[in-house]
């Protein structure tokens, strides 16, 4: 299949950026980091700058890959990222924009490669038990009911990648955030430090500058793991009695 | 004391302030609108200037009026505040725009609000500021035995014309779309948000986000017609 693709291409974070045209063929059975692949190669024989654009895993696991495609982060389907998107979505001749994630907290650091330390930063604000738990209990001996851990579980698939920020029209990292406070306050080892995680974690967020939730969903929707908007209530509700709590 | 400005001033308690003073301005909504609904008695004012006559003389009701101007300030400036920071930490914006399901309105809230609030002026201009600066005529009232204010005369006077009524129900139609998303959206950021109540919610709200705007409406429309 012939594909036209509009690449941002941007030198580095100063730079002002511009989209350049590319020609790419590929075939449907490739994954769209694997199209990418291919379009670089073409541009190193005729020995151009390579598109820069993140990636690790390529199974869906490591939240590295972070593409918005035709204005969708992780592109037009649901609950998939960018590594796990395959060219049989796309049709022959097909026009595809690409861009970096946007948001003022994810500065871009070159092409399609932006800089999300700020997690980073909130996951090291509170993100973690540092309660002595001891030795390696027995599988069963603090119950926890199947819904709790379920929902706890849910809530761990979160893999970082940072699309619900990219398809926030506020740029707010809430979904995220709450997904991560949710994951460890919803288990016993975690609930003992609930309170100060839920407050430092979104005191970081608001200091690295991400936008304030207007409950719109975007984040839901274009999020890979499908993380639940339940979680974003929590913590609205966890930090106010946090907060108040004497 | 720290605790107490830093949660005013994170985002989730703003977000705090703006659903509270939000979900109290829908209740200010349905007072507002039982009272008007005096305006369709056909009784020529009577009961709707007695009732304009004991909502700007008793007490209680005054001081919760200021509460209420009060409020809509906070949720205006609060908001507008929000609004912009919120393009601020977008930065730039994508050249293609997706096609992400959610609500037109839940994006919009900020130009919605700015739209009413320039109703809200318009509005207040219209009647409530006649009414404080003594431009209307006064009238006998029969169950007060003195005279009030005419404000029914205004009233009737306004929606006579077709601009003015049209004005008024795209203000409704405003309405509508920001309570569509707001009256949920308030609920949620209280922490509500779960499989058994939130149904419920939702759809009282949308309920609420038509009925009330069409109830308002309804007032200059019923005037104009007759
Ligand atoms: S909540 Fe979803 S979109 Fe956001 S970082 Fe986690 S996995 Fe990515
Ligand atoms: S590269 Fe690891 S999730 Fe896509």
């Amino acid at each position: 299949m012939n594909l036209t693709l509009k690449v941002w291409r941007q030198k580095n974070d100063k730079a002002s950026g511009k989209f350049e045209e590319y020609q790419v063929e590929a075939t449907e059975h490739m994954s769209f980091l694997e199209m990418l692949d291919v379009l670089n190669e073409d541009i190193l024989e005729n020995k151009g700058e390579p598109v820069a654009f993140d990636h690790d895993c390529r199974e869906g696991i490591c939240g590295t890959c972070s593409l918005t495609i035709n204005g969708r982060p992780h592109g037009p389907n649901r609950g998939t990222t960018t590594c796990q998107l395959h060219m049989r979505h796309f049709n022959d001749g097909d026009t595809i924009t690409i861009e970096p994630w946007r948001a003022e907290a994810f500065p871009v650091v070159k092409d399609l490669v932006v800089d999300r330390s700020s997690f980073d930063r909130i996951i090291q604000a509170g993100g973690f038990i540092s309660v002595n738990t001891g030795q390696a209990v027995d599988g069963n001996s603090i119950p926890i009911e199947k819904e709790i851990a379920a929902e706890s579980f849910d809530a761990a698939t979160c893999i970082g990648c940072g699309a619900c920020v990219a398809a926030c029209p506020n740029g707010a990292a809430m979904l995220f955030t709450s997904a991560k406070v949710s994951h460890l306050g919803l288990l016993p080892q975690g609930k003992v430090e609930q309170d100060k995680r839920v407050v430092k974690m979104v005191e970081t967020m608001d200091d690295e500058g991400f936008g304030n939730c207007t409950n719109i969903g975007a984040c839901h929707v274009e999020c890979p793991k499908e993380i639940k908007l339940e979680n974003i209530a929590r913590m609205n509700r966890q930090y106010f009695a946090a907060k108040i709590k004497a | 004391m720290k605790w107490l400005t830093t949660l005013f001033t994170s985002s989730l308690g703003r977000k705090l302030i703006m659903s509270l003073t939000g979900l109290f301005l829908c209740s200010f909504l349905v007072i507002h609108l039982l009272g008007n609904f005096q305006l369709l008695k056909g009784d020529e004012g009577v009961a709707f200037n007695d009732y304009a006559y004991f909502m700007t003389h008793f007490l209680p009701i005054k001081i919760v009026s200021f509460g209420l101007y009060a409020m809509i300030l906070v949720h205006a400036i609060l908001g507008i505040m929000l609004t912009i920071q919120n393009k601020k930490a977008k930065g730039k914006t994508y050249a293609k725009s997706g096609t992400t399901n959610v609500s037109w309105a839940s994006k919009n809230m900020g130009l919605l609000g700015t739209l009413i609030l320039a109703f809200i002026f318009i509005h207040m201009g219209d009647f409530w500021f006649k009414m404080k600066m003594d431009q209307l005529p006064m009238v006998m009232s029969e169950s007060l035995g003195f005279e009030v204010k005419d404000l029914y005369f205004r009233v009737a006077q306004a929606f006579e014309n077709p601009v003015i009524v049209i004005a008024y129900i795209i203000g409704q139609l405003v309405l509508a779309f920001h309570l569509w998303h707001g009256f949920g959206s308030g609920f949620v950021t209280l922490g509500l948000n779960n499989k058994k109540y939130s149904p419920i919610i939702n759809a009282i709200g949308r309920i609420f986000a038509v009925v009330v705007p069409i109830g308002y409406a309804l007032i200059p429309i019923i005037h104009y017609l007759r």
